[in-house]
């Protein structure tokens, strides 16, 4: 299998980037979109020249390091996955492909395709977490949670922390990551006590780290990897109402 | 406690030249530190008498946590929590993506939620002996013992625990064990707890007692007057070169089953940090013992990178097999019942296919290199799922692995309601790691290690599900007791220096190694190198090991290095992000690794759990242990690159009767 790579290469955060193309041939259909780089950047250090950098660590789909734009969609054109999860039996012998990083206005591009991220890590460090010190915790089957709720904060809390909802919103918003979060702890027993608190300081760090509005097109749902869903966005909002209404 | 009094006597450890197996040279034994009293008494007794530090000194002592996986961040953000001053390091972007977050099948505790005569002592029993007896009692009693706590932790942190309809917290069995004490979220356990931990982590930060430092990877551990002093690290970013002084280095980095490339782990999994303070003193233990693990995919192509573990968990409705017939090449679903070999269930009837992971994964290799292996490559035994679809129907598999089959199938294409799944051992967990003392410190005072860095509490096979719980209980429950224990007579010792000569030495080593690398502009890639050493290793020193296989093995791993250090090319300078030279620093310290692997498994002369010596094996193919000879730890002094000083812990028992280990 063959196939025309167009790679976005940026020396530094302050450098001007700019598409080279690169050709591949043997390829596997069943070899990962990543092994695929791996071969390339190979073939380029054997000969001297600098390697594509990109995020990468697990390579199972959970650590939410990977993410490129491929030929304009986040992950890559199957739905549900990450960048590491994507095969080449997902292209066909010959094509294009078009890869650059994750952009917004929040995700800086460092080299390549590596992008930062560190915004995320600020809105949870904001108040995306229950305050239990270690050694505080009542014994675990006091606190009751019906199945359907737990299951239901687990489809919260699966958010990998990707960034594919800000890059393929026009907007750059993060309300999908954010709100998966004050979901998640919203939804448990656990987590009531703070939910107003929480969700003012998180919104507020969400729009200080310049994620840009959400303006409901519901297209990071549709690219989220973990199929978090844009009804955490309006509890989200539900909460953030109610925190001002009732004080946080 | 007697901390200190321990702490000389590991310093007047002397080298006695005699020369065991391979060219390794014999040092003296060397004792744990464990607290007195029963069994079930040791942990209480020592946080009953062990040393504090006031709220008001805390803040004057500064910790180094490296890694923040579930040991390191469930540590930096207790020790945070008390009010001390940590400094939290790890390579990835983010503190959230350490390799914990892979973890997929759950974490055990005693509960005994099922009423199904759960206890404390029935899971120290099930580790001990799932570990094949090679484990200290009093560090898995207490494992064991704080297991419950961490649940509650967890709750209250907001994981969502598996629920029954009630509200009740679900527990299910995983392999090894016959009482169901897992507790899971889905297949996302390890994800679900490393975010409570790293929520309370991103919680300190917050307050300002933790401050944090991702993508910086530490290169070298400073010491002083021969204690821990501080790191050298590498801001991977900038590629500047960093240090960092403090009264205490704790290694929370992981396991290093990377080391033969294809594995479970992630691709910046390492073992640099733990290898260069073993180069700095710090004792390694039972390098060899590494768990391959039974259910991960198997390698289906020549550029592959990883293999990706399908959960264990599989194996409660799972039934594994292979052809009756040599090389057949038939589709799974065209070989009838009768033609069939569920080879588990034949030679394990007890346990069947939940047999513990070594013993799956060695009567895996055994039939696949007898000629049975299926698949493309005949490398993997079949998981078939026909039987538990037809009994509870799709929708209920589908709702306990849904995401399991999901994830096959992106992978593979293949669609395991309708065919079985291939899967194949692969390298997956370090047993061995830094020697650590009961209060989890290394030979050099000041220095701790945590979770799987460490070699405590699994012996020679760790039980599936351990690990999480291991890695989040030495960093919230003991950790923070022995480090305040150590600190408790330091409150007047300023922070050491990092103009001091010693941190001048050790970042001018740490320069001078990548200057190196740097300026050797061969024609090979540290990848191409880490492929090879990978195949060796599981080779000569994977599933099964010999004599020969393991003197060969040493000599082909020098042969090896020697050829990077002629071939190695970076194409970048050292002082700037550079990919290529982070691989190289790591393959480095994997040669030396993969040695001293090689040792202790040569000089082991028996087998026992993961370490499976041909030599040593009764006539159906079970390990044979050995324990008049062999019942003591390893624990390995790095002698500047001659032949490794192994210093022995001998293991007693009191309140376990040694059994031959028989899952039949
Ligand atoms: C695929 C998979 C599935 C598993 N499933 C289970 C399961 O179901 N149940 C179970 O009990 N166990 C399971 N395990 C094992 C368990 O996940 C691990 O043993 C455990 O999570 C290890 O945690 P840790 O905190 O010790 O290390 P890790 O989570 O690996 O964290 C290591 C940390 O160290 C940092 N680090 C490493 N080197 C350096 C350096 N040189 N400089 C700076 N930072 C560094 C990393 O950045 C990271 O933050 C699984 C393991 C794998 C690989
Ligand atoms: S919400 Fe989805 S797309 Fe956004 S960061 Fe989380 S996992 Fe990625
Ligand atoms: S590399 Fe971890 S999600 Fe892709």
């Amino acid at each position: 299998m063959k196939l025309r790579l167009k790679i976005w290469r940026q020396d530094s955060a302050t450098a001007q980037g700019m598409f080279k193309t690169y050709t591949l041939d043997n390829l596997e259909k069943g070899m990962s979109f990543l092994e695929m780089l791996d071969v390339l950047n190979q073939q380029l250090v054997t000969k001297g020249e600098r390697p594509v950098v990109f995020d990468h660590d697990c390579r199972e789909g959970i650590c939410g390091t990977c993410g490129m734009m491929i030929n304009g969609r986040a992950h890559g054109p199957i739905g549900g996955i990450t960048t590491c999860q994507l095969h080449l039996r997902s292209f066909n012998d010959g094509d294009e492909l078009t890869i650059e990083p994750f952009r917004a206005k929040a995700f800086p591009v460092i080299k390549d395709l590596k992008i930062d991220r560190s915004a995320f890590d600020r809105i949870i460090a904001s108040g995306g977490y229950i305050s239990a010190s270690t050694g505080s915790a009542p014994e675990a089957n006091s606190i009751l949670i019906p199945h359907d709720v737990a299951e239901s904060a687990f489809d919260s809390a699966a958010c990998i922390g990707c960034g594919a909802c800000v890059a393929t919103c026009k907007n750059g918003s993060a309300a999908l990551f954010t709100s998966a979060k004050i979901s998640h702890l919203a939804k448990l027993p656990q987590g009531r006590a703070e939910a107003r608190a929480r969700v003012v300081k998180m919104v507020e760090q969400m729009d200080k780290e310049g994620f840009g509005h959400c303006t409901n097109t519901e297209a990071c749902e549709a690219e989220c990897p973990m199929g978090v869903s844009v009804l955490n966005i309006a509890q989200m909002n539900w909460e953030y109402n109610k925190a001002l209404l009732l004080g946080a | 406690m007697p901390t200190e009094t321990f702490t000389e006597e590991r310093h007047a450890l002397t080298i006695e030249s005699k020369t065991i197996g391979g060219d390794a040279i014999e040092g003296k034994s060397i004792r744990a530190n464990i607290p007195s009293g029963d069994l079930a008494d040791k942990w209480q007794n020592f946080k009953d008498h062990a040393g504090l530090v006031s709220p008001a000194n805390r803040k004057k002592l500064r910790v180094i946590v490296v890694g923040t996986g579930l040991a390191g961040a469930s540590l930096a953000a207790t020790l945070g929590e008390m009010g001390y001053q940590v400094l939290s390091f790890c390579f990835q972007d983010s503190p959230r993506r350490a390799h914990s977050v892979a973890a997929q099948g759950g974490v055990n505790a005693c509960k005994n939620y099922k009423n199904d005569g759960d206890s404390i002592y029935r899971m120290f029993y099930d580790t001990i002996k799932g570990g094949d007896f090679r484990a200290r009692e009093a560090n898995v009693y207490r494992l064991a013992e704080c297991s419950r706590l961490l649940i509650d932790q967890a709750v209250a942190q907001g994981v969502p625990f598996a629920r029954e309809y009630s509200g009740y917290l679900n527990n299910r069995s995983f392999g090894g064990v016959q009482v169901s004490r897992t507790f899971y979220a889905r297949g996302q356990t390890g994800q679900q707890l490393l975010l409570g931990a790293y929520q309370a982590l991103m919680r300190q930060v917050n307050a300002g007692t933790v401050k944090l430092y991702a993508q910086h990877e530490m290169l070298d551990l400073v010491t002083i007057d021969g204690k821990a002093a501080g790191i050298i690290a590498r801001n991977l970013l900038t590629g500047e070169i960093e240090r960092h002084a403090a009264h205490v280095v704790v290694l929370a980095t992981g396991g290093y089953g990377k080391i033969y490339y294809l594995s479970t782990l992630a691709m910046g999994c390492n073992a640099s940090a733990i290898w260069r303070a073993h180069k700095k003193g710090a004792f390694m233990a039972s390098t060899s013992w590494i768990q391959f693990h039974p259910t991960s995919l198997p390698q289906l192509g020549e550029h592959q990178s990883k293999l990706t573990l399908m959960s264990e968990s599989l194996r409660n409705d799972g039934r594994i097999w292979v052809p009756k017939k040599q090389n057949d090449s038939r589709a799974p679903n065209d070989i009838p019942e009768n033609e069939r070999d569920y080879y588990l269930e034949r030679r394990y009837p007890s346990f069947g296919n939940l047999a513990p992971r070594d013993i799956s994964s060695r009567a895996a290799k055994e039939r696949i290199d007898a000629g049975y292996g299926v698949g493309p490559q005949k490398n993997a035994v079949y998981l078939d799922f026909s039987h538990a679809i037809k009994a509870q129907g799709k929708k209920k598999i589908a709702e306990k692995y849904g995401n399991l089959f999901d994830m096959y199938r992106k992978i593979t294409g293949i669609d395991a309601y309708e065919e079985p799944m291939m899967i194949s051992p692969s390298a997956h967990f370090t047993m061995g790691g830094l020697w650590v003392d009961y209060d989890l410190m290394t030979t050099i005072p000041g220095l701790f290690a945590a979770g799987e860095a460490n070699f405590a509490d699994h012996g020679a096979n760790r039980l599936g599900a351990n690990s999480l719980l291991q890695a989040c209980v030495d960093g919230y429950f003991i950790a923070p007791y022995t480090i305040a224990n150590y600190l408790s007579n330091k409150i007047k010792t300023e922070l050491p220096s990092a103009s001091h000569q010693a941190f001048n030495e050790a970042e001018a080593n740490v320069k001078a190694q990548l200057d190196m690398f740097v300026k050797i502009r061969g024609d090979k890639t540290a990848e191409t190198f880490h492929k090879e050493l990978g195949r060796l290793l599981y080779d000569y020193c994977g599933l099964s090991r010999n004599r020969d296989g393991l003197k060969t093995a040493i000599k082909k791993i020098r042969d090896l290095k020697d050829e990077f250090y002629a071939r190695l090319m970076i194409p970048e300078e050292a002082i700037t992000l550079n990919i290529e030279l982070e691989k190289a620093g790591r393959v480095a310290d994997y040669f030396e690794i993969g040695e001293l692997m090689c040792y202790d498994a040569l000089t082991r002369e028996e087998s026992c759990g993961a370490h499976f010596r041909e030599e040593y094996q009764t006539p159906d193919g079970e390990a044979m242990r050995n324990d008049d000879d062999f019942r003591f730890i390893s624990a390995w002094e790095w002698n500047n690159g001659q032949a490794p000083i192994l210093h022995k812990e001998s293991l007693e028992f009191e309140s376990v009767k040694l059994a031959e280990r028989s899952y039949k």
